[in-house]
């Protein structure tokens, strides 16, 4: 791709970006969110057309209308959010678009043939079980499958690792180094460092639209990296002093939720948040992660157990009882729970805090007090934005997270949950949110994140307890954690001996 | 104030633009109905504001479209979609009429505000309905007020059919006994039907504008509408909120009716009004704010308050009005329709702060970042 420009209104998305990806290799294209990532790889694929520059593939230029023609010039995108059909099988979910031209299906060939393609691939997916019963790493294979089957050689995976557990990342780097020693190409988007050095060859940085450059990724440096795509130095490893843990504030015993269908979904036999301390939940996705956090925000209240704070009974509480005793929540979804988008920031400052006499007085709000106390909080917390006034929307993930964060602490709480508090954010905003976590513990709060991140929970965690089905099926010092055996606990396989990562 | 698309001022000037377009479109059909456009407006413009008259019957038209505007718009705030402002208008109505006729024996000073509390009430309890039934059991409430609207029809029919024997109610007439004169909202304007529920009408829709904007209550009703996630984190309780505001939206246009039943009218007719639909399209135009409401309110009562002249002067068909109308309707909603483009929006989006990373990760600026379409299959 040459000088690749492409504007939208008030925008320009792609600013001049050179990207020279050789036939064979993994090529990382390593960049902030917004950086341009996606709408590059959305021109390659033929979803828009570049207002300026050349396209070329194989020396060839060319000129995709549609992403029909980008698949027929050997192009496979493999998306963050799958394109799958949950109710189709994988063999009918592979076909579908390439069903051949008899118009009754053959369903034992088409599934034959997925089976063939999968195996020589090593791609262990059983062609007849249906999609939607299949593990996040199991659905991306078939989407890789799908993309092979339509005769790819050329394969384009965006955030490919954003859901995937550990191990799955693993088998997945398997995989890719597989189709690589094929001869085919990998284009592998990201934003995470460890990714790129752990399975590209060379790696193209993008910044603002613009290409910063493109270093051999085993004679470049993480630090270089980062520096490249935030534009300025950056503290990589979090500056944490040791851990100095008071008293035990929060005390939840045999905490336990049963879903709709009378499953149990949480089942915790003793949590504990202490003074000082940074608790780390890691676990896979949909293991009670949002029922815990539910309950300790008072959101929902558990079908059996007991939860005090500071010696005090809290359950019974609602969400409004749980701030009232301390605890303070940064929510894992900022555009669904955390802030309204549509209301401007002062308003967004409200937010939680309606009962308390310094917002409102005798039911009215009181907007100049919250509009000081916004602008304040925006320069303390380094909020970019025009003013109190500009509405949420406008702003980009990481200040809109900030601006929770900035809420959040403003209450002066005991206890802060921070649940997956630097999703989607870049590395200049996780700095950030991580220093004021250490900085919140270090004020004498108990501190508990919860994030899917291994890494970040490792970084970060005083405590580490590990999640799955519900339960808490294992407990470490944050110094003593091992991430592969945090991995096979997260998996559900604590029996299985432990496996090198990385 | 900065311009950006789904602020107040944007807004504004949106729905003026769509007012003008509407009229010029509405100019083309009357030239293909083979009649001047111009003599048409002239003499519209000229019966619903030339005279004293004609100023005080565009505001008799404005008044309930103002008050069952804010209560579809206070509904909408909430996230409810009001359909309902027929029946709790025209329950409200004959509630007004039923106190009004009813001799007690009672002064002015306490009948009159008894008949239109009445109204309210009735109003109220035919807008908490389908607001609690939405929050104990998410019963739509487009469904459950639609058949509160039928209900509401049928109940006053039956009403005034067989129970004439304890209510004051006149089969004959198709409608209540008149309202006497002591429930009689007040002529405010010598020799006009410009009467004091016009007043009511202004006023309800300044405090339900300061309810909305500058109350913990009205916080709260936003909050509800517009994130439902974000109100629960908040410990903002979502079903009682939503309940809360119907029944104010209920009481609103409860008030709407008492206005045509003890101004107006001084009796309430079997036969619903309608009113309570055209008020849907006043809140809509209105964009869901009282003070655009009472804008569009005004404007919906213009045209109908001209709308005799206009026939009578320039031989256009006073249906017309209703033709226009409904490009009012289409034009503000191919402007809302515009508001959501990227393109349109990215007109007034304000520059990115320095160093921060615009496009949000959940592709609000959908032009950027986001995921791609699927392939095409």
């Amino acid at each position: 791709m040459r000088d690749v420009v492409k504007r939208f209104p008030g925008v320009i998305a792609n600013d001049g970006v050179n990207l020279a990806v050789q036939a064979g290799e993994i090529h990382a294209l390593l960049g902030e969110n917004g950086a341009g990532k996606s709408t590059l790889m959305n021109l390659l694929f033929g979803l828009y057309n570049p207002d300026e520059g050349e396209i070329l593939i194989n020396g060839a230029s060319v000129h995709f209308h549609n992403t029909r023609q980008a698949v027929a010039a050997g192009l496979g995108m493999v998306h963050q959010h799958f394109m799958l059909i949950p109710r189709f099988t994988v063999a009918e979910n592979v076909i579908l678009g390439n069903e051949g031209p008899d118009s009754i299906l053959d369903r034992e060939a088409a599934s034959r043939r997925v089976a063939e393609l999968a195996a020589s691939y090593g791609l262990n997916v059983d062609p007849d079980a249906t999609v939607g019963d299949l593990p996040v790493g199991m659905r991306q294979r078939v989407e890789i499958l799908r993309a092979l089957y339509q005769g790819s050689r050329i394969l384009i995976l965006d955030e490919p690792t954003a859901l995937l557990t550990p191990q799955e990342v693993d088998d997945l780097y398997i995989i890719l180094r597989r189709l690589r020693a094929d001869g085919g190409t990998i284009i592998f988007i990201t934003h995470k460092l460890r990714e790129v050095a752990n399975v590209s060859d060379r790696v193209t940085v993008i910044r603002r639209g613009k290409t910063i450059g493109t270093r051999v990724t085993s004679e470049t440096t993480s630090q270089e990296l980062a520096e490249l795509m935030v534009g300025r130095e950056v503290l990589l490893r979090v500056d944490r002093p040791p851990a100095n843990p008071g008293e035990t504030i929060l005390d939840g015993q045999n905490l336990g939720c049963t879903g709709a269908h009378h499953q149990e979904t949480l089942n915790i036999a003793s949590i504990q948040l202490r003074r000082g301390e940074i608790l780390g939940v890691c676990g896979v996705e949909g293991n009670g992660q949002s029922e815990l956090i539910e309950v300790l925000s008072g959101l929902r209240k558990p079908d059996s157990g007991t939860l005090t704070i500071k010696g005090q009974d809290v359950l019974g509480a609602d969400a409004t009882g749980f701030r009232r005793a301390g605890v303070s929540y940064i929510p894992e979804d900022r555009h669904g729970r955390g802030l309204v988008l549509d209301f401007p920031l002062w308003e967004n400052a409200l937010l939680g805090n309606t009962e308390r006499p310094e917002f409102t007085r005798h039911g009215w709000i009181r907007s100049g007090w919250i509009r000081e106390l916004t602008s304040s909080l925006m320069s303390t917390f380094d909020v970019r934005a025009p003013s109190a006034s500009t509405p949420a929307r406008s702003l980009s993930g990481g200040n809109q997270q900030k601006l929770i964060i900035a809420r959040e602490l403003q209450r002066n709480p005991d206890i802060l949950l921070a649940i997956q508090p630097t999703r989607g954010l870049d590395v200049g905003a996780i700095e950030f949110m991580h220093r004021s976590l250490v900085k919140t513990r270090d004020a004498g709060k108990a501190v508990l994140l919860l994030s899917f991140d291994l890494d970040e929970i490792m970084d970060l965690s005083d405590r580490i307890v590990v999640l799955s089905e519900g339960r808490i099926v294992g407990e470490f010092e944050g110094s003593t954690a091992d991430r592969a055996q945090l991995g096979l606990l997260m998996g559900g396989r604590p029996g299985e001996p432990a496996m090198a990562a990385d | 104030m900065t311009i950006r698309p789904g602020s107040a001022i944007v807004n504004a000037v949106g729905s003026v633009v769509a007012v003008l377009v509407a009229l010029l479109i509405g100019a083309v059909v009357i030239v293909i109905s083979g009649q001047d456009p111009w003599e048409a407006y002239r003499s519209l413009a000229e019966g619903a504001l030339g005279s004293r008259r004609g100023r005080a019957e565009t505001l008799v038209y404005a008044a309930p479209l103002i008050l069952g505007g804010v209560a579809f718009a206070v509904a909408a705030r909430a996230g409810m979609f009001n359909i309902g402002v027929e029946g709790q208008l025209v329950i409200g109505g004959f509630a007004a009429a039923l106190v009004g006729a009813t001799d007690w024996g009672l002064p002015s000073a306490i009948h009159i505000p008894l008949a239109v509390f009445a109204a309210a009430i009735a109003g109220g309890v035919w807008g908490f309905i389908p607001g609690v039934l939405k929050a104990a059991t998410g019963a739509h409430e487009v469904i459950t007020t639609i058949m509160l609207n039928y209900l509401a029809f049928r109940l006053i029919a039956y009403s005034i059919q067989k129970r004439s024997d304890w209510l004051p109610v006149d089969d004959s007439v198709q409608g209540t006994e008149r309202v006497l004169d002591t429930a009689r909202l007040p002529i405010i304007l010598d020799a006009t039907r410009l009467h004091a529920g016009v007043v009511i009408a202004f006023v309800a829709a300044f405090a339900i504008w300061f309810v909305l904007f500058h109350t913990t209550f009205g916080y709260k009703v936003r909050t509800v509408g517009l994130s439902e996630g974000a109100a629960r984190y908040g410990g903002i309780r979502w079903g009682l909120t939503i309940a809360i505001a119907m029944a104010l939206a209920g009481a609103l246009a409860g008030l709407a009716g008492a206005g045509e039943s003890l101004g107006l009218h001084g009796r309430h007719s079997a036969v619903p009004p309608g009113l309570g639909f055209t008020a849907i399209a006043v809140g809509l135009v209105g964009r869901n704010h009282p003070i655009g409401v009472i804008f569009s309110g005004l404007l919906f009562g213009f045209l109908s308050a001209g709308a005799l002249t206009m026939q009578a002067e320039a031989d256009v068909s006073r249906d017309i009005v209703l033709v226009l109308q409904g490009l009012v309707i289409l034009a503000v909603a191919a402007f809302e329709a515009m508001n959501r483009l990227p393109w349109f929006r990215a007109l007034g989006t304000p520059k990115t702060p320095p160093g921060g990373d615009r496009a949000s990760d959940t592709g609000m600026s959908p032009e950027i970042e986001s995921r791609p379409a699927p392939p095409a299959i």
